[in-house]
């Protein structure tokens, strides 16, 4: 089976992220990562290809050149493969999915795509529908337990608080990854040598077939949003202090 | 005048808070508003949903939820009544239900809006875990969007001549994803996405026991009971508990957070809070920074004094 994963590379987690020109961010001193959902996604590609001889893992992302840093840490971490689709534009979410629908859909012999949850820099939780309706294939998210039986894949989701759905899907399918699927493994020495020497198969957007295609979602602005003005330490003994915090609780911010 | 729909969610036959929102919101903008409930009878609901113009029943032998029928009944309802925008909340249903609905109706989606222009089809979402705001437009026939829940303050709504009773068939297409089971979880815990009050542990719980003390204060606030990445890894609590970047993102009016210190990573997770208070015993935690209102204590001492408070107060 050639199973495939869909990253993407996001600023670090602990990034400050300053808005420059009102419509972009500004990169400088930003550290990029995969997007951690997308680790859970690799991780569950990994296992699944070390339970079924014969198949191989092909990461795939979509960005601007930088990108291959994430795809070069996908291939340290174990993946066989990966493509890159260049893309300096900013795409919406529906274009971004046809242009990854391209690249999966050429292989003939794709199985399970593994994606995360949601990407940790545009927060749209919808990437990865998209593209299995883009590919005619069923999908499941925020996936707790992934399991195939050789025939059809079997996941679990998490829904409202505690609760969970099982769901059955045939192959191919996409599986979008939420956190305690796994724990991602990192990258060994030896890993990150053999990673050195994959070549990166770089796919451009006009190849895709997106091109200049027009957005459905477009961005206008991304500003910084107002700071909360400092709060304050309730001084005194314990008893005292809880005392005087149920009352501002209670009279002055009305949560009680 | 534009024609807006709502998707009503139920939950085992409950009218969902959120819906109220999306109801307020709706109302406001003064367009001819269409509710779309998949029930048996909606009767039940048509009181909550009395201030509508169109309430659109969807009718079928089994309306269990199965998320390819259910976005292909939107889809032919977007076309029938002709729906120039449709909304929904951001809730676990709307997360997996919108982007499908989406691709079939071939719509432009914002999710997770925390404020949405119905005139001019854009909305304001957090991106970056909400280090910053975007501001979208939808392009295009159609435009969806889903809302944070908890954001709109609900209003009364006003109520008009009854509104028109329409139905429509469920699609009955083979799912190509299927949902066989659903595991119910043992205890009947609080949603946290939808919680109007959370009490949260960190790492200093340092047991799963003692998060007894935590769901004791809970149980007098009837607040939802979160974590920190930190008490998940330790295995204190499950991992649906968590809040922040890779956990849930909470938006309640009043957050308790015990024993946290208060990492970007935490916080991006509950700043929008309405409230926040911090019980930490470093002087020197960041949670402080950040918190309306502070105590610097140990949380074994002060939480439990502060159940007693909160009963006394609530009398
Ligand atoms: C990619 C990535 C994603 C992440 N995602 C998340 C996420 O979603 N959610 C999340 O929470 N974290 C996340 N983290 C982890 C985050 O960086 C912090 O490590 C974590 O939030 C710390 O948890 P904590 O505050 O419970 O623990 P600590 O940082 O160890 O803080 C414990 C606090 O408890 C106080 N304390 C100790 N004993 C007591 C006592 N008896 N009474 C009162 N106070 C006491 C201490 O003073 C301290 O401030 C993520 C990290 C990364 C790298
Ligand atoms: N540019 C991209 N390249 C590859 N995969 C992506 C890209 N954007 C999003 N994804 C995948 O889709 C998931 C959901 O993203 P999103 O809908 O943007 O929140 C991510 O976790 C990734 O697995």
């Amino acid at each position: 089976m050639n199973i495939y994963v869909c990253i993407k590379q996001v600023p670090d987690t602990e990034a400050t992220i300053l808005v420059k020109d009102g419509k972009s961010i500004n990169e400088a001193n930003v550290k990029w990562i995969i997007s951690p959902y997308d680790e859970y996604a690799i991780e569950e590609a990994l296992k699944l290809k070390e339970k079924l001889s014969g198949s191989k893992v092909t990461a795939v992302c979509l960005g601007p050149e930088r990108a291959q840093n994430a795809l070069r840490t996908a291939l340290a971490m174990g993946a066989d493969s990966a493509v890159h689709v260049d893309c300096a534009v900013v795409l919406d979410s529906a274009n971004t999915a046809k242009a990854l629908a391209h690249v999966i859909r050429a292989d003939k012999d794709f199985g399970v795509v593994f994606l995360g949850r949601q990407a940790i820099d545009d927060d749209a939780s919808q990437l990865h529908i998209l593209l299995a309706e883009e590919l005619s294939i069923p999908v499941a998210t925020n996936v707790l337990a992934f399991a195939f039986d050789g025939q059809k894949v079997r996941v679990e989701r998490e829904i409202d608080e505690g609760a969970r759905e099982v769901i059955e899907m045939a192959v191919p399918c996409a599986v979008a990854a939420a956190k305690g699927l796994n724990t991602p493994r990192y990258a060994s020495m030896m890993g990150i040598m053999k990673a050195k020497k994959i070549e990166i198969r770089k796919v451009t957007l006009a190849e895709t077939g997106v091109g200049e295609a027009a957005n459905l979602v477009s961005l206008l602005k991304l500003s910084s949003p107002a700071e909360k003005p400092q709060g304050r330490v309730i001084p005194g003994e314990p008893a005292a202090a809880v005392h005087e915090l149920v009352k501002l609780l209670r009279d002055e911010a009305k949560v009680l | 005048m534009a024609n807006i729909g709502l998707y009503i969610e139920l939950k085992k036959g409950g009218f969902k808070k959120a819906n109220r929102e999306l109801l307020t919101l709706a109302a406001k903008s003064g367009h001819k508003v269409h509710a779309v409930v998949f029930c048996a009878d909606p009767q039940p609901y048509m009181d909550e949903l009395r201030g509508v113009q169109v309430v659109v029943q969807v009718q079928g032998a089994d309306l269990s939820y199965q998320p390819d029928r259910y976005a292909a009944t939107l889809a032919a309802v977007i076309e029938e009544f002709k729906l120039d925008a449709f909304l929904g909340a951001f809730s676990a249903q709307g997360k997996d239900l919108f982007p499908r609905l989406a691709a079939k109706a071939k719509a432009g989606l914002i999710s997770d809006c925390l404020a949405v222009d119905l005139e001019k089809r854009q909305a304001i979402k957090p991106v970056y875990s909400g280090k910053l705001l975007a501001e979208y437009r939808v392009e295009g026939q159609r435009a969806l969007f889903t809302v944070r829940p908890n954001v709109i303050p609900v209003e009364a709504v006003v109520a008009g001549s009854a509104p028109e009773l329409k139905s429509m068939a469920l699609d009955m297409t083979e799912p190509r994803t299927r949902i066989v089971e659903v595991i119910q979880s043992a205890s009947q815990r609080v949603d946290l996405t939808e919680a109007e009050i959370i009490v949260s542990g960190g790492r200093a719980m340092k047991a799963r026991e003692n998060f007894v003390i935590l769901e004791d204060l809970a149980k007098v606030l009837n607040a939802g009971v979160g974590a920190s990445r930190a008490a998940v890894d330790a295995g204190f609590a499950s991992s649906d508990m968590q809040v922040g970047q890779t956990g849930k993102v909470v938006n309640p009016k009043l957050y308790i957070a015990c024993g946290i210190s208060g990492a970007i990573q935490h916080f991006v997770g509950m700043k929008t809070s309405k409230v926040i208070v911090a019980i930490n015993k470093d002087p020197e935690a960041p949670i402080f920074k950040k918190a309306d209102y502070g105590i610097v204590g140990d949380l074994f001492t002060v939480v439990p004094l502060l159940k007693e408070e909160i009963k006394k107060a609530l009398g």
